[in-house]
């Protein structure tokens, strides 16, 4: 039995996204040897803010690149970097990234809304970050967004699922895949996303920050697996109160 | 006229020139000509005018 998901034309068997924010080459090679990523994001920056280096020398070529639009403040900026990331020549996958904020970094869900209706209408296969929210996620499925990308927890914090009943909300009543962004923090809670019924789950700093990170990145594609077939095969029932013997109540030597 | 907002003198230097003195290939980057996007096969004719705005992007890392 084949299980794939698909994104706009594309369609995956890998769940995992790799995030490229903490970057190297290691990391990128544990992502694509280790956990299996098709999908990787990128941003786009100025080229004299850093050392002249290529991050796509590091990407093999069967991987998709998914341009983000961190560093926009709202939809305006948003369009105008999916437009540079289209120009670079990688195809049409765009994450819309919009943070107003840069304590908390949380994603503006209105500038994100208004950001994925232009793009998608442009024929980008957006793929909007956003707070789970449902009202937001009905907006950006009408304005014709690929999937939907609700935060775990903040960026970068290795928080894991705190806006868990929220994002199941969205995954029950979104008919598009939910890919659990931003703030997972352990195999486990990528495994506890998954049961839930994500279509995906992106991570960076999990891996990035831990001290093997072939090691973490297996474990992660381990985790986004089993929580997979979890979720295909139906957990089973939790009884409200007291237990129910699974063993023959008969034949009892006594 | 400015170039990923630093001040630069117009010298008669195409797009192209100037992404070479950089060390950039047509190849790695986008280019933005006042807010629009240059198209890759005006790199070589176009030479900057005072008061345009360039910049010149590339990808890299980025993402949670």
């Amino acid at each position: 039995m084949s299980d794939t998901f698909k994104l706009g034309e594309k369609e995956f068997t890998s769940r995992f996204i790799l995030g490229s924010g903490k970057y190297s080459v290691d990391l990128i090679k544990a992502a694509v040897n280790e956990a299996h990523a098709q999908i990787i994001t990128l941003s786009v920056r100025r080229t004299n803010t850093q050392k002249h280096e290529n991050i796509l020398e590091y990407i093999p070529d069967n991987v998709t690149l998914l341009p983000n639009t961190s560093g926009a403040r709202n939809a305006g900026e948003a369009v105008r970097i999916a437009h540079l990331a289209r120009e670079l020549g990688c195809g049409d996958f765009v994450k819309i990234e919009i943070m107003g904020d840069t304590k908390y970094l949380l994603p503006d869900n209105n500038e994100t809304i208004k950001a994925t209706e232009i793009l998608a209408k442009e024929g980008f296969t957006v793929l909007p970050y956003m707070y789970p929210d449902l009202y937001a996620a009905r907006a950006l499925r009408d304005a014709g967004a690929a999937a939907v990308m609700p935060l775990a927890s903040p960026i970068g914090s290795n928080r894991g699922l705190s806006t868990k009943e929220f994002i199941q909300i969205l995954i029950d009543e979104i008919d598009l895949p939910v890919i659990v962004d931003a703030g997972i923090g352990k195999p486990s809670e990528a495994a506890a996303a998954m049961e839930m019924g994500a279509a995906a789950v992106m991570s960076n700093t999990a891996i990035a920050t831990s001290e093997n990170i072939p090691l973490m990145a297996s474990a992660f594609a381990e985790a986004i697996s089993a929580g997979r077939k979890a979720f295909l095969a139906g957990t089973g029932r939790v009884l409200e109160r007291g237990a129910e013997s699974s063993d023959p109540l008969l034949g009892f030597l006594r | 006229m400015k170039v990923n907002g630093e001040k630069y003198t117009p010298d008669g230097k195409s797009i192209e020139e100037i992404l070479k003195e950089r060390g950039l290939t047509k190849e790695m980057v986008a280019v933005e000509l006042n807010e629009k996007i240059l198209p890759k096969s005006e790199y070589g004719s176009y030479v900057p005018k005072e008061n345009d705005v360039i910049e010149i992007v590339q990808f890299m890392g980025g993402g949670c």
